[in-house]
């Protein structure tokens, strides 16, 4: 019972502080929705009444996920291999948030930059301190033009950036797909969509490629690359001048317009700086993880960035952590599904319970009995002169 | 039935929002409860209708002491309220918002429409409130729709019915009405707390005023007995000029031409109908007129936020007619738009960012990419100061400022810097007394230092007072110019009417 008072007490302290804290709430109450999924999905030890092997699973499970992604240099590695690109993701869909923008549209952008870094990559040999930046800088403009037409789209028509990002999604893929049967792309030996090699000097370099010894090490210099999207990002939105436009457009269009901001030239441009984010993300997981593209290089990255910038908050901080987490899981998941019998699809579902806690704040609050003072109720009857 | 408020406090984290408030209502009585911004007249409210819990104090119903954990209970025991912001479903019903939640059934569960029309029009012709059960409530005007929602109050059998701001967005003819429903509503036995900022509104109304300053009750007063004047300084604290007090204008050369100016709303429907006027340097124009006859529209054309389809408009003798907003900013236009939270904020910025939200790109706070973000919260401290904005800090969100407060943030930007011309649209609109005075004042400084000013209002007496010169509008057209110190408000009034006083030879 002491306990449960202390507990609660905590958690009315971290009710009061901060959304920071509300996060790391959401993230336990998943890890405890998760527990009960493995005891389930471990049906037979259930049957057999082994409530104690269950448990058992359970933890062998979590514990794995610490192993498989912070236990190790290699874990740390892969951990930070599978965050690159969502970092870089994440800070897309933020920016484009933060501009009042849905940008659904980082898959399609990271293809876009994906394909024009590879071009640099393979048409080139060395010097690598030339190649490799210019490479990821056509990432970079690459996916920022593919970004640009939803953006120009949405100032010239209206048509509305979601509807258009999707669909450009499914339309990079097939132009992906096409680039990848060309000449211009298609590696020489092969029948199947899959492209010429990045050369030598023009990969990414990586990040422990100091130890001789340990090939495994995956991590490569695109994490460098992410932070500083992460420190460019934070750095534009609270000191430059059209990062202010950028929030004050995002929080309020019309007082933005009233203002005199040019708010069609904050949309295209707030889609381009998204799709640029999104195509760095795109060298980086070609030059780096990859050396080459095929068909489907992109994932589902650029979806689950979404929820990163909403676990975020699209902070830059909240989405490069919120991007660590979610990577850390990818890595750990595969460690887990190693040496438990739990699949890694229970990562999917936990980074799933992760954003709905996220998404219904009220329902944590109800969940750890935080009492809060309904100040927000007093938004209904706040009186125009009272 | 008898309410008693005893001893009521109320503490938020470094606020007490009421203070040891005693109230009584008695039954067939309006109590106006009258205070500036953030007096506690909200919270005080919210207390009564079960959505905070009272600190000390307690509620008392016919002797007996009652506890309200939620709106239910309060409803319960019989007090309604209405809100300033309508909860009804704009595609619905007058009837089937009427019984939203309280639904009368048949058989099977099913809803009986005819029951509920029936009970609409029931409480409808008992209360005299003209509503007619099927129709849409998005069709319906404003204060129709606040019929309705006093129907809902009704139906639900409330002893005590609270109105927050109830006239705040009612036309002049409808707040007529509105007090003509409250007086049945006293009739009919029934208690009204009457929630209000306009001091004319409350001694039309209540039989007695409760002035609140400071979470407290600093005394009650007889409208019969009292004056304007003395209930606004018990409200401010300190003696209020109602008055505009000014000095003659010395008009100089004209700053502002409008020429033959049309402007079409979204629809395509003429707005503004060939429309000519000017405003000279050191001269107040006030545009007097029923909301929705085309000042919206005429401001937007001339600050730029929207297409004029023909005249012209000129500053200084310059073509400005397609100029856009950042280019008039520029050229010495200022603008205090009509809807503060929706143009003139952005709620979830800062106070300090706020303030520079129309000049943020100037040499004074960027150097064109980066932002001087010191140079900012300097200038932020300063206007502060200067215009009495009340924060406990440049770095709050500008949207936990209470309305008076908010609109002087507005003003400070807008006027704090050397303008040709200024245009203010329902500069105090939601805004308690003590801010009022202040804005008006600041509005005849700006016009003495020779700045051009054009004020849009449709609250008659605020144009009377500020301008020089007044211009009625109606149906888009300038219908008069008049000389507010020789014309009555009945005369404006008319003409805001779309008629015209039968002795007088102007326009």
């Amino acid at each position: 019972m002491k306990i449960v008072v202390t507990l609660r007490k905590i958690a009315e302290r971290i009710a009061r502080t901060s959304s920071f804290r509300l996060t790391l709430l959401a993230v336990l109450s998943a890890m405890v929705v998760g527990a009960f999924i493995i005891v389930l999905s471990d049906i037979n030890k259930l049957q057999n009444g082994d409530i104690l092997g269950a448990i058992k699973t359970v933890g062998s499970a979590y514990w794995a996920l610490v192993i498989g992604s912070v236990g190790s240099l290699r874990a740390i590695s892969a951990t930070i291999n599978s965050a690159t690109p969502l970092i870089l993701c994440g800070v897309s869909v933020a920016v484009a948030f933060k501009a009042g923008l849905f940008n659904i549209g980082a898959t399609g952008q990271m293809l876009a930059g994906g394909m024009a870094a590879l071009w640099v990559g393979f048409a080139m040999d060395g010097p690598g301190f030339v190649q490799v930046p210019l490479a990821v800088l056509a990432g970079a403009l690459g996916g920022a033009a593919y970004g640009a037409i939803p953006g120009i789209l949405k100032a010239r028509t209206g048509a509305h950036e979601v509807i258009t990002t999707i669909m450009l999604n499914n339309m990079a893929g097939f132009l992906v797909l096409w680039l990848l049967k060309t000449n211009l792309y298609q590696r020489e030996d092969r029948t199947d969509p899959i492209s010429k090699l990045v050369t030598a000097p023009g990969h990414l370099p990586r990040l422990f490629g100091f130890m001789d010894n340990r090939p495994d090490l995956i991590a490569h210099a695109g994490f460098v690359v992410a932070i500083l999207a992460v420190i460019v990002y934070s750095w534009f939105l609270n000191r430059s001048t059209t990062g202010f436009e950028f929030r004050a457009f995002g929080m309020n269009a019309d007082a933005a317009q009233y203002a005199g901001m040019h708010t069609k030239r904050l949309t295209v441009m707030a889609m381009m700086f998204a799709g640029g984010f999104a195509g760095l993300a795109g060298s980086a997981e070609v030059l780096g993880t990859y050396g080459y593209a095929s068909q489907n290089f992109a994932g589902n990255i650029g979806y689950d960035a979404i929820a990163i910038a909403l676990l975020g908050r699209s902070t830059p901080l909240g989405t490069l952590f919120a991007a660590l987490l979610f990577g850390a899981l990818q890595a750990g998941g595969r460690q887990m599904q190693a040496n438990t019998d739990v699949p890694i699809d229970l990562i999917v579902v936990l980074r799933a319970l992760i954003v709905m806690f996220i998404a219904a704040p009220l329902l944590i609050k109800a969940i750890w009995r935080i009492k809060v003072e309904p100040t927000s109720l007093g938004q209904a009857f706040r009186g125009q002169g009272s | 039935m008898q309410l008693e408020l005893r001893g009521i406090t109320k503490r938020f984290p470094g606020v007490t929002a009421n203070d040891n408030v005693n109230l009584t209502l008695k039954t067939g009585e309006v109590l106006c409860l009258i205070g500036e911004n953030g007096a506690g007249k909200s919270t005080l409210m919210n207390v009564l209708y079960g959505m905070y819990k009272p600190d000390e104090g307690q509620i008392v119903l016919d002797g007996e002491s009652v506890v309200f954990t939620s709106p239910a209970d309060a409803i319960a025991a019989g007090i309604g309220m209405l809100h300033q912001h309508f909860m009804l479903v704009p595609v619905f019903t007058v009837a089937e918002n009427v019984v939203l939640g309280v639904e009368p059934t048949g058989r099977l569960g099913s809803l009986d429409i005819d029951k509920a029309r029936e009970m609409v029009r029931e409480v409808s012709d008992r209360y005299n409130l003209n509503l007619d059960p099927d129709a849409i409530i998005e069709d319906l005007p404003v204060g129709v729709q606040q019929r309705v929602e006093i129907v809902k109050v009704l139906l639900r059998d409330a002893k005590v019915v609270v109105f927050d701001e109830p006239t705040a967005v009612l036309t002049p003819k409808e707040i007529i009405e509105f007090f003509e429903i409250v007086k049945t509503l006293i009739a009919a036995g029934r208690g009204v707390v009457f929630i209000t900022h306009k001091l004319k509104e409350a001694l039309n109304v209540a039989d007695r005023i409760a002035v609140l300053r400071r979470g407290q009750v600093v005394g009650e007063v007889n409208p019969k007995a009292a004056s304007e004047s003395q209930i606004a300084e018990m409200m401010v604290g300190r003696p209020v000029q109602l008055i505009v007090d000014k000095k003659p204008h010395a008009p100089g050369e004209v700053v502002l031409e409008v020429k033959d100016l049309s402007v079409v709303d979204a629809d395509g429907r003429t707005m503004v109908d060939h429309v000519s006027f000017n405003v000279r340097a050191g001269e107040v124009v006030g545009i007097a007129g029923v909301q929705g006859n085309g000042q919206t529209e005429l401001v937007d054309a001339l600050t730029g936020l929207r297409n004029s389809t023909r005249g012209s408009v000129a500053l200084d003798r310059q073509d400005i007619t397609s100029a856009s907003p950042r280019v008039r900013h520029a050229k010495g236009i200022a603008h205090i738009p009509e809807d503060r939270q929706r143009q003139g904020l952005v709620g979830g910025l800062s106070v300090a960012e706020n303030l520079v939200l129309t000049r943020y790109h100037d040499e004074e706070f960027s150097n064109g990419i980066i932002m001087d973000w010191p140079a900012a919260h300097h200038a932020a401290e300063n206007l502060i100061a200067e215009y009495d904005v009340r924060t406990p800090s440049p770095d709050v969100e500008a949207s936990t400022l209470s309305g008076g407060n908010q609109q002087k943030v507005i003003v400070a930007r807008e006027l704090s810097r050397p303008l040709r011309l200024s245009i203010a649209a329902q500069p105090t609109r939601g805004v308690d007394v003590g801010s009022i005075e202040y804005i008006h004042s600041r509005i005849i400084k700006e016009r003495d230092t020779g700045t051009a000013v054009l004020i849009v209002s449709t609250e008659l007496d605020e144009v009377m007072a500020l301008s020089d010169r007044l211009l009625v509008m109606y149906r888009g057209k300038i219908v008069a110019d008049l000389d507010p110190k020789v014309t009555s408000a009945m005369d404006v009034g008319l003409y805001m009417a779309g008629s015209r006083p039968s002795n007088t030879v102007n326009a």
